[in-house]
């Protein structure tokens, strides 16, 4: 049994290409489109990673992150997110929130693995 | 030369019913070599491919792989411009382009003419960039574009890189693929109309300079008038742009035009650049004239095809004409690394390079710039200085070139040391450093 991520993209394409190429590299991925229910989700599926978004509907990525960080359970739980916006306010921002790795659409699969893989190595 | 050229030679002298041995005495190489060179085992070199093609009767391009050569190379350039992470695993695949190709060409064109658009959203998307931070529908339609594009690319990546695809997943990201080339075409679409809406314009148009700039576009950069030396009867023209601003930038271009078009007469001044070529300071000794007064009568010579740049002390762009690949920033400060700032640095030095605007093949261009410094009023006034910078396509790609960008927030180069800020493309944010 592989590693398990929540993807947490509303972009439907996007989101069936990255569970596409997890999954091919061995993860478990669950998805969601919708921010409200992340931190729910989180906490029932307990992930090892998690992928998220920035704007989402619902919950905004970043608001997800700073709701994981105060959680002791998931204090420490790896993030990436992901953004078609790369504005350094943007990058410093989700630093603050908590998020472990910030990546700027668009982005390789190959990017998408070994960051993924990289996140619950280190 | 691709992967497969040696098979392609292999099989044209087969057909031909040329022994590999004779084939090999008749191009100047030994046998074991050729044997290693249609195995694939060896690239071939250009000289050795013409005299082997020769041989065989044939064109080298045949052999190349002839209009597959075009797709190849795009579809290489597609995966050069996403290697980033997993550069190892990227590196195995590109082995794999031709076989790729050859086994679905209809899907390798889609995917070579889909890099090409993400190439062209890309210089769309940096020509807008400044735009972007201002204007919130403008900003929505960016975020779409990048939507489609990331869904693209991680969609195109799985079809090019996964050869066990399942029949049914296939057609699936298939029909994702040719459903976000809409998305991205609907986004396209947009832009083009936000950027040529002339209705919108004037609202579009944030500056004097640009309002200025715009109207000399839509003269294309030439003013029949300006060569009569006709100032009056450009009056009624200049009092339709739309600031007072504007105005006067347009009434002080025009005088400068004029004398520079006396100082340097159309017909003389073409014939001494067909002798000398595009050297400002040759022309302007041969003249007499301002070095100055040569770069822009350079630029704005009919049917010419020159870039120009001004700037002032400060570094500000005064004057933009474009040309096309290299794009000049509308808003903020220029790459340092141009050759304009190193003019600015250096007055009454000239300055000639050669760059490299980012890009897959990049664009290459040949420059020249210079910086004059003047007084204004008596000893004890103000110094002044003003730099120029004169660009055009180089006529060839020898040599080496100094690698340049337009600005910092939409340069994709990673681990430039002059870099200000981050870019909003690729590697340039992974590597910005502030």
């Amino acid at each position: 049994m592989g590693q398990q991520v929540l993807l947490i993209e509303d972009e439907p394409n996007i989101a069936e290409a990255i569970r596409f190429v997890l999954a091919r590299d061995g993860w478990q991925v669950s998805v969601l489109a919708d921010g409200a229910r992340a931190v729910a989700e989180v906490a029932r599926l307990q992930p090892d990673l998690v992928i998220l978004d920035l704007m989402l509907p619902g919950l905004s990525g970043l608001e997800i992150v700073t709701a994981l960080r105060a959680e002791p359970a998931t204090l420490a739980l790896p993030v990436i997110m992901l953004t078609a916006k790369g504005l350094a306010r943007d990058r410093e921002a989700a630093a603050r929130a908590g998020v472990s790795l910030f990546m700027t659409k668009p982005f390789s699969n190959a990017e998408i693995v070994a960051n993924a893989r990289a996140m619950v190595q280190g | 030369m691709t992967a497969l050229t040696g098979s392609r030679i292999r099989e044209r002298r087969v057909l031909a019913g040329v022994r590999q041995a004779d084939l090999a005495q008749q191009a100047g190489i030994s046998a074991s070599y050729l044997n290693l060179i249609e195995h694939n085992r060896r690239m071939v070199g250009a000289a050795v491919l013409a005299r082997l093609a020769r041989a065989l009767g044939l064109e080298p391009e045949v052999l190349q792989g002839g209009s597959s050569a075009g797709l190849i190379e795009d579809l290489r350039s597609a995966f050069a411009s996403g290697a980033g992470a997993g550069a190892g695993e990227s590196a195995a695949e590109i082995d794999r382009l031709e076989e790729f190709a050859g086994r679905y060409p209809g899907w390798a064109g889609l995917l070579a003419a889909q890099h090409r658009r993400a190439a062209g959203l890309e210089r769309s998307l940096g020509a807008m960039n400044d735009r972007m931070t201002q204007d919130p529908h403008l900003a929505a339609t960016l975020h779409e574009v990048l939507q489609a594009l990331s869904s693209v690319r991680a969609t195109a990546g799985i079809l090019a890189e996964t050869d066990d695809l399942e029949p049914d997943l296939r057609a699936r990201f298939q029909g994702n693929l040719a459903a976000d080339a809409e998305r991205l075409a609907t986004g396209g679409r947009a832009l083009v109309a936000y950027l040529d809406g002339s209705e919108r314009l004037e609202e579009a148009i944030a500056a004097p300079q640009e309002e200025f700039e715009a109207w000399l576009g839509l003269w294309g950069w030439q003013v029949a008038e300006v060569e009569a030396g006709q100032s009056a009867a450009l009056e009624a023209e200049i009092l339709g742009l739309p600031s007072a601003a504007a105005r006067v930038l347009a009434r002080a271009w025009v005088a400068q035009a004029i004398a520079d078009a006396r100082a340097l007469p159309l017909a003389a001044f073409r014939a001494a650049l067909a002798e000398l070529g595009p050297d400002p300071a040759l022309l302007a000794a041969r003249f007499g004239a301002d070095i100055m007064a040569v770069f822009r009568r350079l630029a704005m010579l009919p049917g010419a095809k020159y870039g120009l740049v001004l700037c002032d002390g400060s570094g500000t762009m005064t004057f933009r004409r474009a040309i096309d690949g290299f794009a000049l920033p509308r808003f903020g400060a220029a790459c340092p690394l141009w050759p304009l700032y190193t003019a600015l640095s250096r007055p009454m030095a000239a300055v000639s390079a050669v760059v490299d605007m980012p890009g897959q093949p990049a664009p290459r261009f040949a420059v020249r710039a210079y910086c004059q410094m003047r007084q204004a009023g008596s000893f004890g006034g103000m110094e002044l200085r003003e730099a120029a910078m004169l660009i055009w396509a180089a006529p060839d790609r020898e040599g080496d070139a100094l690698p340049v960008g337009s600005t910092c927030r939409i340069c994709p180069r990673g681990g430039c040391a002059a870099r200000r800020e981050p870019s909003i493309l690729g590697e340039g944010m992974a590597s910005g450093g502030a």
